[in-house]
């Protein structure tokens, strides 16, 4: 691999995002914190509900408003606080400088409205000039993405397309505008395995092409096996371990780590008995006062029901929330 | 394995119409989403049927399980051809076959509480008293780790995980003899599938039930299969004992397929095999060999001549020019 990795470019300082429900707050994100460097890969893990989804809409002010409200927190793009842009700021922002490709690209795309327009859209919003320079840069997003003759391409209506040439074109509308920073939410979740290696290889050599810093977002380690540098797992709101690659498949210093590689099954073997983890998530509306983990660990003790740890350092960038690291 | 196989399929095929107009109906073309396919599965056994969308792993699960007529070919359980069943036998087979779906939020109805549908393929394919039903609804929630207050509840009322336990608990309450799981697992969280892949293989291990599994992630199919088939555009191209196929992969759709799936550490570096193109459309499959648009070691035979299935070693079979 011939990538650069650079200064930080995005760093994030404890984030909270809060959903004021009929219920109850809920706690999706209860303090996040972390930094991409450029150029970096940075993967974050983590099962349905434990707010990782919510932490990339948080960091583009996109959460669903009334309901959900950034209570507290820094989001720093290149040193400036996008908590504390205008809605007209963001606009000029948004993929333009942090862009996001999201997971189902049958309900991302627009079925009434061609490619090219959809592309043209984007485009319009950070660039001025006349529609056919306008025009070409469409078509020069679509090679990019390696989508065949983009000129006749830009034509198509979305139901024209597979699915995987749905995503790619979603993947140009992204990567229009030389966004620095992209956050990909499961973007392969809904494609076969020959599609999904097709487009991995694809993320990875336009990272290597622009330099683009990438966020990960994902439920599978193996997605973050072969793409990731750095990983951050999520449960129930919060960060509970994070570290280079390498280090966590090595290392997993939190049970619940621990536990979620020993429970995925691999190509390579076959286990005699899978390890599963009994019980759920906890509701997170009605969160514990200590580790959110209690419940399923297997090594908890009295004072992870009653406090929340703080975090440990285990190695060189590798931190994990658990007492039991306070001895080590 | 002399004694005869639970199941087995002989040249299956299911081709469906591709029309045109509304009065007058015209048929210009067949998708071949099951062409001549042949397996078996013996009592006690798991056969994986794994391959991409459009592959025709589905359309065999529902050929198996009645929901579709075969084109040609036929479906035997313990001996009896399923499509020609009728009367009593027919509602034999539907004891003695069962499906778990992959999405349990949609195969449970949600007006009806856990023992009504756990208990309703008692209620329609057999007389048993009421007691009796409840009395099994008790003892196969059991068996999937429900407790038995939890039959009063509805659907809404339980997580994914639960939700996928009941639904095997009403497929399980017939004492069937062969369940199709179509993607069991894929729509369940991480940390809640492997309790629902350990449930099926203990229950198969106390009951002795076999399973067709339909599966697009290789590494559920190596921790729950016996046996996997690998399907491409309605042919099964490689079949071979789970152990065997692992360890070495033969056909050039199997190799990609294999080298396409992500990796169980960081360090695990795979040759890197990237399939250029997409899937062809079963409409107008391609000539000779399916695969051989997108195989990287075609020959010019492959697009003439249709490959005939090989047996390499015993009970490895594989449909590929470079092994006959």
């Amino acid at each position: 691999m011939t990538r650069h990795i650079g200064d930080v470019i995005l760093q994030v300082d404890d984030l909270h995002t809060y959903c004021f429900t009929r219920w109850g707050v809920v706690k999706a994100v209860d303090g996040v914190s972390f930094a991409l460097r450029q150029g970096e890969t940075l993967g974050i893990v983590g099962e349905s509900g434990c707010g990782k989804s919510m932490t990339a809409l948080s960091l583009l002010r996109l959460v669903p408003r009334p309901v959900a409200r950034i209570v507290q927190g820094r989001v720093l793009l290149q040193g400036e606080n996008l908590l504390d842009k205008s809605e007209r700021e963001m606009r000029h922002i948004r993929g333009r400088r942090l862009s996001m490709i999201l997971q189902d690209p049958q309900t991302s795309l627009n079925p009434v409205f061609t490619i090219g327009n959809q592309l043209l859209e984007a485009i319009h919003i950070h660039h001025k000039g006349s529609p056919r320079t306008l025009l070409s840069r469409a078509i020069n997003a679509l090679s990019q993405v390696r989508v065949a003759a983009p000129e006749r391409r830009v034509e198509d209506y979305p139901h024209q397309m597979s699915g995987g040439m749905k995503q790619r074109v979603v993947g140009a509308i992204a990567l229009s505008c030389e966004p620095h920073v992209i956050i990909a939410d499961e973007p392969t979740t809904s494609l076969d395995v020959t599609i999904q290696a097709q487009y991995l290889r694809l993320l990875r050599e336009i990272q290597e092409e622009t330099g683009l810093s990438i966020i990960f977002i994902t439920h599978d380690f193996g997605i973050v096996a072969k793409m990731c540098d750095r990983v951050m797992v999520m449960y129930a709101g919060r960060v509970v371990e994070s570290g280079p690659v390498r280090d966590i498949f090595n290392h997993p210093a939190h049970p619940y780590t621990q536990a979620l590689l020993q429970s995925v099954p691999t190509m390579e073997e076959r286990p005699e008995r899978l390890y599963a983890i009994e019980g759920q998530p906890p509701a997170l509306w009605e969160l514990p006062p200590g580790c959110r983990f209690t419940a399923r660990c297997p090594y908890a003790e009295a004072r992870c029901e009653q406090t929340y740890p703080s975090s440990f350092a285990v190695g060189v960038d590798h931190t994990a929330d658990c007492w039991r690291l306070q001895e080590a | 394995m002399s004694e005869t196989p639970l199941l087995q399929v002989h040249h299956l095929k299911k081709h469906f119409p591709v029309t045109r107009g509304l009065l007058a109906m015209k048929t210009i073309g067949w998708v071949k989403a099951v062409d001549d396919i042949s397996f078996s599965v013996p009592q006690g056994e798991t056969l994986a049927l794994v391959g991409e969308s459009g592959c025709g792993k589905t359309t065999t699960a529902k050929l198996i399980l009645r929901l579709e007529e075969p084109t040609d070919g036929e479906i035997l359980i313990d001996g009896q051809p399923v499509h020609d069943l009728r009367g009593n036998a027919l509602k034999a087979y539907r004891t003695a076959v069962q499906a778990v779906f992959q999405d349990p939020w949609s195969s449970l109805n949600p007006r009806m509480r856990v023992r009504q549908i756990v208990a309703e393929p008692l209620v329609i394919n057999r007389k048993m008293s009421r007691a009796a039903v409840a009395a099994r609804v008790q003892e196969v929630l059991d068996s999937v780790g429900l407790r038995p207050q939890q039959a009063n509840l509805y659907p809404h009322e339980f997580s994914g995980g639960q939700r996928q336990r009941i639904a095997v608990a009403s497929a399980l309450i017939s004492q069937p003899k062969l369940i199709i799981l179509d993607e069991p697992v894929s729509a369940l969280d991480v940390s809640i599938r492997a309790q629902i892949m350990n449930l099926l293989v203990d229950l198969q291990q106390a009951y002795h039930v076999s399973y067709v599994l339909i599966a697009h992630h290789l590494a559920t199919t190596r921790y729950m299969a016996h046996e996997v088939a690998v399907m491409y555009l309605g042919k099964i191209v490689e079949r071979a004992r789970t152990e065997a196929l692992f360890t070495e992969p033969l056909h050039p759709y199997t190799r990609a397929l294999f080298s396409a799936a992500l990796p169980g550490h960081p360090d695990i570096t795979r040759e890197e095999i990237i399939l250029p193109g997409e899937v062809p459309s079963p409409i107008n499959p391609p000539s000779g060999c399916r695969f051989h648009t997108r195989c990287p070691v075609a020959q010019s035979q492959c697009a003439e001549i249709e490959p005939e299935e090989t047996d390499i070693a015993p009970g490895h079979m594989v449909a590929c020019h470079l092994y006959n």
